[in-house]
């Protein structure tokens, strides 16, 4: 079990955050790039020191400012996989994975045995006297994988561990690790910036943007109710703020919904780009919930096509890929949304 | 290593050919003017072995020298951070391009009998630097370390420190990350240095010959004794002599391709 409280100042950036993670269980911390994750990583294994907070691993205080207490990265148990993986280039795959181990004084006969045993696990059979060099991109990560988990942690730090690779092998890893993860004993924590990830791996998401916290939950938590435009874009809805009163919902940035659920006070409004819809043309006879805007852009998701129109408030819709010709989308112009109140979907901030 | 095929280029060829024959046609000089026949008679002479031994020892003692004091010098300079770092780096590769005699002079001034350290350190213990092999050594190691210094300080920035991290999140010890991180990725710019450093010792000349002396059998060196029989007009021992370092310097470059590795 990990209990942080991490309080760093570096010069671009003041992070304070804090959270538990259990044994077993894979926290995912998902936030845009220089947000701090990466950071918050450094500084559990101990290669930043902290400027306040406490880190606790196992009931063993590993940092703590306050009391002199600061235990030097090796003497901790814990294993970090850089996103770049850091494989030692003069090292073979084997002695690679057998490095950690070495480290800590087991020797050279064990150390390989059981080297050999992990990356066997994950499918490195036939690898262990190539060196990093030679290998795949996909085969590094796995050797990055296996020197992690080889040392058995008790906190095991997963830096980004499937941006490096491209799509076709990511699904497979991603698999791997999913597999890897649910076997594990150790503390969990994957950071990530694909909220995918954060979805098929972490049974706990925490959200953090600019140095804090701004949301954590389950993953089905904070996807459907996303508290800061950055999760909304992930999930890929709209995401409003305003006050209630009733079901009249006064936009923050101007303009006026009417939702299905009564609400009062500040609120936060989400709506599904599959509840908007689209016309060139005022709707007619609808007086609420419809108003004009700009196309700003236009992008295919799969079998769907999203526009998104600059209006008060700015919102995007959804149309099948024949709507493009029809409404003739690419032409740009004014277009008219309209949205269903029982798309809308509101919640206190 | 080159996946392009530069294309072919008259001019540049020509130029090219005339600096490579630049340097061909002195070792020709060398080969045609040798005194074949009188070679090994020459070579295995009492002055000619006692030249060559001086020169080996004291180069590889000064080569010595710079690993052991060069190297926290390498490391401080890439990795330290204190005040005037910049100062103490222009100061101690200066002898670099400095004219050897210069540091000859120099090192006079400081190191010899009369010098504000060599004084006091003769009085003290009677121990005096000029026309000994010592003096030797401290003159070689005085032009040849900062080779040592430039190129392991280069090979340590230019590695991936993170990769320390890395072993050091792994559970590995200073000394531990050091002997099997640091020291494997820094091996071709400290066997560079190393090798460069030891080359430039057995050529050294202006600053051994002002420094230490010129005693056969006792500074002496293989430089001093081709300068010597030049001037007094044994030119055929020169060229043998010389031959002699010319064969010693390319065992040398080679065994460095190898360990080194390089193209």
């Amino acid at each position: 079990m990990l209990d942080a409280d991490i309080q760093l100042r570096l010069s671009r950036l003041n992070l304070d955050t804090a959270f538990t993670v259990a044994s077993g269980e894979v926290l995912a911390l998902l936030g845009p790039n220089g947000s701090g994750k990466s950071t918050t990583l450094r500084a559990l294994v101990g290669l930043l020191p902290l400027a306040g907070g406490r880190i606790v691993l196992d009931g063993t205080v590993l940092d703590d400012p306050a009391q002199r207490v600061k235990i030097p990265p090796e003497q901790r148990p814990i294993s970090l996989m850089f996103q770049d993986y850091l494989l030692f280039p003069h090292l073979s795959a084997i002695e690679n994975v057998a490095f950690g181990l070495r480290a800590k004084g087991i020797d050279k006969k064990a150390a390989r045995d059981k080297a050999s045993e992990t990356m066997a696990r994950l499918g490195l059979d036939g690898l262990a006297e190539a060196k990093p060099g030679s290998m795949s991109g996909g085969q590094q990560q796995r050797v990055a994988m296996a020197r992690a988990l080889v040392t058995d942690p008790k906190l095991l730090l997963l830096d980004e561990p499937l941006a490096a690779l491209d799509v076709s092998t990511k699904t497979d890893v991603r698999r791997l690790l999913r597999e890897v993860l649910r076997e594990s004993v150790a503390a969990n924590v994957l950071v990530t910036h694909d909220l995918l990830d954060a979805v098929a791996l972490g049974d706990r998401m925490v959200v953090i943007e600019n140095g804090g916290i701004v949301q954590t939950g389950t993953p089905a938590e904070v996807t459907a109710r996303p508290r800061s435009r950055y999760v909304a874009d992930l999930v890929g809805v709209n995401l409003l703020r305003g006050t209630a009163r009733g079901t009249v919902l006064e936009l923050d940035g101007g303009g006026q919904l009417i939702g299905a659920e009564p609400a009062t006070g500040p609120v936060l409004v989400v709506i599904a780009p599959a509840g908007v819809s689209v016309s060139r043309q005022r709707p007619e006879g609808q007086e609420q919930n419809t108003w004009p805007g700009q196309i700003s852009a236009v992008d295919l998701m799969g079998d769907r096509v999203r526009v998104r129109m600059d209006g008060t408030p700015p919102i995007t819709g959804e149309v099948p890929p024949a709507a493009v010709d029809e409404l003739k989308l690419d032409h740009g112009g004014e277009l008219w949304a309209s949205v269903d109140p029982a798309a809308i979907t509101v919640y206190p901030p | 290593m080159d996946d392009q095929k530069q294309p072919f280029n008259p001019l540049l060829a020509l130029l090219a050919a005339l600096a490579a024959l630049f340097f061909v046609f002195p070792l020709i000089g060398l080969l045609t003017g040798a005194p074949w026949g009188r070679m090994t008679s020459v070579i295995t002479s009492k002055s000619s072995l006692d030249a060559l031994g001086l020169s080996i020892v004291a180069s590889l003692a000064s080569t010595v020298i710079a690993l052991l004091f060069g190297f926290p010098l390498a490391w401080l300079l890439a990795r330290g951070r204190f005040r005037g770092k910049g100062v103490v780096r222009g100061l101690t590769t200066l002898p670099m391009v400095l004219p050897p005699v210069v540091g000859g002079i120099a090192l006079l001034l400081a190191y010899g009998r009369r010098g504000f350290i060599g004084e006091p350190l003769d009085k003290a213990t009677g121990i005096s630097l000029p026309f000994t092999l010592a003096g030797v050594i401290v003159a070689e190691s005085f032009v040849a370390m900062p080779f040592f210094v430039i190129t392991v300080e280069s090979g340590l920035r230019s590695m991936n420190r993170r990769l320390e991290d890395a072993a050091r999140s792994l559970g590995a010890k200073r000394w531990t990350v050091f002997r099997r991180v640091t020291l494997p990725l820094i091996w071709p710019s400290l066997a560079a240095g190393t090798v460069l450093t030891w080359a430039r010792a057995l050529g050294e000349f202006g600053a051994t010959i002002t420094f230490a002396g010129n005693l056969p059998g006792v500074t002496q060196t293989m430089p001093l004794a081709i300068y010597i029989s030049q001037s007094s007009g044994r030119l055929d021992e020169a060229i043998a002599l010389s031959l002699v370092l010319v064969v010693v310097s390319l065992v040398v470059m080679i065994f460095r391709r190898r360990i080194a590795g390089g193209d």
